[in-house]
């Protein structure tokens, strides 16, 4: 009796210092997540990166100065001139929320943080959380060995780390760890059948909702995977209340957000759910009904409710269609539908399709953002399998589908990345307990000759029943844990055991020597993994991309600062009240640095709206400047690259703008902007190319930096060379020509301009250098 | 531009004729029996070294001696400092003297005084040495008002040939400095010379007191006329080691306003033609050991900016963002740290005290307004302030790291600073050196009793169904 007690100490001494090492190594991984992401400050600075978290950071600065009532009834009048936008109303407040929270708190600390601080570190910490939520996750699907390498991998994966640097205040941030949050309480909720958990669930998702559109993910995979348990026989009460409450208490929270409001009963992403809402109360009472009647009355009362339940689920279906049908778009918003048909976006709304990160995935992105995972992958959907349970066909079903998503979109990548994470955690764990235990037998084998098996066989079971007894005896004694957890563990030790058996009887023939071999493969995969990672966030996803820095060839750092520049020149050298024209993408940015009050953003809700900017970019001068100064504007800004080859500037965006523009204004066509069927700026460039707007405004002066004007990006010599400009001047461009920015001419200048015609007439039609001389040449 | 002139001559010289009108009893007793005036007009603060030779020629002994200002001058006076000489030739010593701002009740014409007081009064029959020095800030009018990038900035200068005094003037000449030899216009007052960058008015003789006669010179002053139009400073002393500097910037070109077009390839091409009266380099004297330092707006670090540091002084090099021609603003933001022990002390009565420099660490700037904080440490008692000139100044409470009951914070205001104003001003308070360890206990309790508390939660029971018993049963 003494062995089996002391073996019993020693069992609950190993699981308490396995509790303790997990504990450290999560905060170790935690720290890791923070830490990894730090390298866009440590190597640029701490500033907000990008385009939409200088949006993020600007309602944050307004919710920590006017509170949270102001910042729901927000009308911003500094965008979308003249229309204005509400805030309040249209933007997922979880991210501004989280970092208004955590900022109102430090300072009422007296930790006196700035607003920005805490936006710029708000994305590595919740990256923690987030790499903890998959520790959890995964613990429920396949146990704490497999959580914690999850969690490892989700800590470093490149995908996410592209969207939660320090400085990435974005809400995919925040998002994220809200999404794995929301799955791990819905399979805890689904492994225990707790209320308590799937209370907490809809809590977790109605903070999903604040955070990020892509909440419809969640409200469709969940419908999913219970329809598949119902289909696949594995109805039970626990999936009931892991279902039913997250409809009725999500559906109601969601309706609490305003940007989301009836949205969550009226358009088609939710309807799935509210189908699958019924489909469960039909089977859950079929069950009841089963377990209260006999067979021969279960069968009589199954064609009843069959019939019945049809004619309810016609009539239901039947206002479902009406209703979605009534509707131009079929109920689906733009992103979604071209998310379900990929296609959709590039053939109706170019907007979409002209962010880059709604573009479909190349396969190395793939492998830059995912890395080794997406070879562990099959392994772990194997992995899965064995045995199926409801948690583990979760996990598929959500790589499944996020692998779908995330062909249709580049930034789907990041749905997809948690998954990849759990399902490579899920068989890098497996295969190291297959390897270990094999190479733990063979050294058994090695020491005890005979009695191998027979001894391993009985140090087996009575580990097993030590588990069993342990568990009993946690639940006799333990008085720390309330019952749930330990009831919740037990179940996993019960499994192991099994599971491990099973697995022992497999791979017993597994070669000592493979084995060695194979757990260094695994350890170098996992090497490379990280190193890659490494990299990529330090040198690929760390740039700011307000700020450029390039290496001269004698190892001097160069820093290509102009857009602050310019937003700096801006804010402090003209009125408040002007407003500034520039390509939608820079809008965000304008109001967030330089506070002036922009025509077009990168919230692009008005397609009108942007297609008139896209339209004045793309027209002559003269129409350019009526339309411009119809929309008030004084100040025109166009990002431009070809003196030091910035690729991503205004000039290589224009065709969008001509696309746009087309699109609501038809006297702007695509094919007066290419030369047969080719874009171009040099001499070939068609006529209407040459006399737009954003090339004069691009190029204006150009030629005199070096004499021909090389334009360092499209590598060419630009076509038109020496003109001058009749209805804007410059008023500034910054140092390296990144970014210029012009004047609109009062309108007399008009009338001026009309008296010297002639003189304006030769200058603006110049063809070349040699003819504006020839013309100027008969007054000397 | 003839007729603008005449009428300032006009109305000039009808003031000058009023002011004469008005001689003034009480001040016969002093006259000035030399007087030298030389103008440095080569940056925009325009400095003003005066000496006089003064005598008394009355019969009691004389303990001050009066400066005048016209009032368009007082209020761009920004210093006015005056040295008595004694001694000869190479002995000469100079002895600081009081100026104190005063009231005259029959002050001609809204003229403002200053008054010298002499260390010793100065008997009947003698004389005596004054050097005084004083800094108009402001002064320099553009005109004009409106230039393009190609043109350089021409300025006005508005002065009497004729020193402006209570006393008579036995004998004075002025000289004005230009920073180049590009006059294009001065107003001649016979005698009048001009040499290269030097103009010459007088010696004239035998001036009654406030004799006016108004000039004016118009010449070019292509250098930076950097004004920071706001500058708060805020000092905070932490005795864990480390003076915390940080200084917001509002900083304004001041010059001829920048019109029309602003074309970079012109800028960068032709540096010596466009924009030469423009600036991008500024040059901060910080002080020696300086560390942490850093230069940045609100949306950012900005990057141009060097820093050269030996072991007496530190020099920070930086660059706004983008060249700042007339009108153009720009704010900023630098901060650093300095050791404590260089600048604070224990005074013989066991107070404390930080002796710090009063100014803008920028060269060659004029602040229209500067607000110092110093920040003591939480728990710091009795502060007092010793300023070499007056200031405004007042408390407030700031709370920053921890704080609970808050840090005391001296402010002290001052309007029209100029370089010279770089004096030390020291700040006597009295701390408990425990006080340091305050914040350290608490964060130690907070996190004791944390984990006190997760201890105890998970050593009670919470839960109103006891699960042992239900598993007894099995």
């Amino acid at each position: 009796m003494a062995d089996p007690e002391n073996a019993k100490e020693a069992t609950t001494l190993r699981y308490a210092f396995g509790n303790v090492l997990s504990f450290f190594i999560l905060l170790l991984i935690g720290v890791l997540a923070f830490w990894i992401r730090l390298f866009s400050v440590i190597k640029y600075e701490s500033v907000i990166h990008e385009f939409d978290p200088y949006f993020n950071y600007r309602v944050t600065q307004f919710l920590t100065k006017n509170g949270i009532y102001d910042f729901w009834n927000w009308f911003d009048d500094r965008t979308w001139y003249p229309l204005g936008r509400v805030i309040g109303g249209t933007v997922y407040p979880g991210l501004t929320l989280t970092a208004g929270t955590i900022w109102w708190i430090l300072n009422s600390l007296n930790i006196p943080l700035s607003v920005e601080t805490v936006c710029v570190f708000t994305a590595p910490i919740f990256s923690a959380f987030a790499s903890w939520a998959t520790y959890l996750l995964t613990k429920e699907v396949k146990g704490a060995g497999a959580g914690l390498t999850a969690a490892a991998l989700l800590a470093m994966v490149p995908s996410y780390i592209s969207r939660s640097v320090a400085g990435s205040y974005d809400n995919e941030a925040v998002a994220i760890f809200a999404l794995i949050f929301t799955f791990y309480l819905y399979i805890k909720t689904l492994n225990t059948g707790s209320l308590f958990y799937a209370t907490l669930n809809a809590l977790a998702y109605f903070y999903m909702v604040c955070s990020w559109g892509g909440y419809t993910f969640i409200i469709n995979l969940i419908p999913m995977h219970v329809l598949l348990c119902i289909v696949t026989g594995r109805y039970s009460s626990r999936l009931y209340i892991a279902y039913a409450p997250l409809v009725v208490l999500g559906t109601l929270l969601a309706a609490l957000v305003p940007v989301v409001g009836f949205n969550a009963v009226m358009t088609s992403e939710h309807f799935a759910s509210f189908l699958v809402f019924i489909i469960i109360h039909v089977v859950a009472f079929v069950y009841y009904i089963k377990g209260i009647l006999s067979p021969k009355m279960f069968k009589v009362a199954v064609t009843l409710v069959v019939s019945v339940g049809l004619v309810v689920c016609c009539a239901v279906m039947a206002i479902l269609i009406a209703l979605v049908a009534s509707s131009p778009t079929k109920g689906w918003s733009g992103r979604s539908l071209s998310l379900l048909d990929p296609t959709y976006a590039s053939k109706y709304i170019p907007i979409i399709a002209s962010v880059s990160e709604h573009q479909p995935p190349t396969w190395p992105s793939y492998f830059m953002d995912i890395n080794v995972l997406a070879f562990l992958v099959p392994a772990g959907i194997i992995a899965c399998f064995l045995p199926l349970s409801d948690a583990s066909s979760f996990v598929v079903l959500y790589i499944v589908t996020s692998v779908y998503f995330s062909g249709v979109m580049v930034r789907l990548m990041l749905v997809l990345a948690p998954a990849a994470c759990v399902m490579s955690g899920i068989a890098l764990s497996e295969s190291f307990s297959v390897f270990t235990r094999s190479i733990k037998f063979q050294l058994h084998g090695l020491s005890g000759s005979s009695q191998v098996d027979s001894g391993d066989a009985s140090s087996s079971t009575v580990v097993a029943q030590n588990d069993a007894g342990k568990a009993e005896k946690t639940e006799d004694t333990a008085k720390e844990r309330p019952s749930k957890k330990s009831k919740k563990k037990e179940k996993g030790i019960v499994d192991k055991p099994s599971l491990k058996a099973k697995i022992e009887r497999r791979l017993l023939v597994l070669p000592f020597e493979a084995s060695i071999f194979a757990i260094l493969l695994l350890v170098l995969l996992g090497a490379f993994y990280v190193v890659h990672c490494v990299w990529a966030a330090a040198e690929a996803y760390s740039a700011p991309s307000i700020v450029l820095t390039s290496y001269s060839h004698d190892g001097g750092l160069h820093v290509f600062d102009d857009f602050r520049e310019a937003y700096a020149w801006l804010s402090h050298n003209t009125e408040v009240d002007d407003k500034v024209a520039s390509w939608w993408d820079y809008g965000y940015q304008t109001t967030a640095m330089a506070n002036r009050t922009v025509i077009v953003d990168n919230n692009t809700w008005n397609n009108t709206h942007i297609a008139t900017v896209g339209t004045a970019m793309s027209s002559p001068e003269k129409a350019a400047w009526e339309i411009f100064n119809s929309l008030d504007v004084k100040y025109v800004l166009v990002v431009f690259g070809g003196l030091v080859g910035y690729p991503s500037d205004d000039i290589n965006k224009f065709l969008w703008m001509v696309r746009i523009g087309g699109g609501v204004f038809p006297h702007i066509k695509e094919p007066d902007y290419l030369r047969d069927g080719q874009y171009r700026i040099d001499s070939q460039a068609t006529p209407t190319m040459l006399n737009c707007l954003m090339y004069k405004l691009s190029y204006y002066r150009f030629v005199e930096t070096d004499g021909r004007g090389f334009d360092r990006v499209r590598q060419t010599e630009i076509g038109k060379k020496n003109f001058k400009l009749t209805h804007f001047e410059e008023v500034f461009t910054t140092h390296h020509w990144m970014v210029r920015i012009y004047k609109l001419k009062p309108p007399r200048n008009r009338i001026r301009g009309k008296t010297k015609k002639p003189r304006s007439k030769t200058s603006s039609t110049t063809r070349t250098k040699r003819s504006a001389a020839t013309k100027r040449n008969p007054w000397h | 531009m003839e007729a603008l002139l005449g009428a300032r001559l006009t109305l000039a010289l009808s003031i000058f004729a009023f002011l004469s009108l008005l001689t003034t009893s009480f001040s016969q007793q002093i006259q000035i029996l030399n007087a030298e005036r030389r103008i440095d007009l080569t940056s925009h603060i325009v400095k003003v070294f005066l000496t006089l030779k003064v005598e008394n020629t009355g019969t009691a002994p004389a303990n001050e001696v009066l400066l005048a200002f016209p009032p368009t001058q007082v209020d761009h006076l920004a210093v006015v400092k005056a040295k008595a000489a004694t001694g000869r030739r190479k002995k000469r010593t100079y002895i600081t003297l009081d100026v104190k701002p005063t009231e005259l009740p029959d002050a001609p014409n809204g003229a403002k005084y200053f008054i010298i007081s002499l260390l010793n009064p100065l008997n009947s029959g003698e004389t005596a040495t004054l050097e005084v020095l004083y800094m108009l800030t402001h002064s320099l009018e553009p005109f004009p008002a409106e230039i393009s990038q190609s043109e350089p900035q021409l300025v006005y200068y508005h002065d009497s040939a004729i020193i402006l005094s209570p006393y008579l003037i036995k004998q004075q000449t002025t000289f004005i400095k230009t920073p180049t030899s590009k006059v294009e216009s001065f107003t001649r007052v016979e005698p009048t010379n001009r040499v290269s960058t030097e103009l010459k008015y007088g010696p004239y003789e035998d001036r009654t007191p406030y004799s006016f006669s108004p000039i004016i010179v118009h010449f070019e002053n292509n250098n930076p006329f950097a004004v920071v139009e706001e500058l708060v400073r805020e000092v905070e002393i932490s005795h864990w080691g480390n003076l915390q500097i940080t200084e917001h910037y509002k900083l304004v070109h001041a010059g001829a306003r920048h019109k029309g077009v602003f074309s970079r390839v012109e800028y960068q091409s032709r540096p010596s033609h466009s924009g030469i009266s423009s600036f991008k380099h500024l040059l901060a004297r910080l002080p020696p050991r300086v560390h942490s330092v850093y230069y940045r707006d609100e949306i950012g670090n900005i990057s141009s900016s060097h820093l050269r540091t030996d072991y007496r002084k530190s020099e920070l090099e930086i660059e706004p963002r983008y060249p700042l021609f007339g009108g153009w603003k720009a704010t900023f933001v630098i901060g650093y740290g300095l050791p404590l022990q260089d600048f604070l002390f224990e005074s013989s009565d066991g107070k404390r005290y930080l002796n710090f420099s009063f100014g803008c660490p920028l060269a060659e700037t004029v602040v229209d307004k500067l607000t110092i904080k110093v920040v003591l440490p939480e728990g710091s008692k009795d502060p007092s302030i010793v300023v070499p000139f007056p200031v405004e100044q007042h408390l407030e409470t700031k709370y920053s790291y921890l704080d609970v009951v808050g840090r005391t914070v001296l402010v002290l205001e001052k309007k029209n600073v100029v370089p010279e104003h770089n004096s030390p001003f020291q700040v006597y308070y009295t701390f408990n050196q425990m006080f340091v360890l305050a914040e350290p206990l608490m964060l130690v309790s907070a996190f004791f009793f944390f984990f006190v508390a997760c201890v105890a939660y998970l050593h009670i029971d919470l839960s109103i169904h006891k699960p042992s018993q239900h598993f007894a049963k099995f």
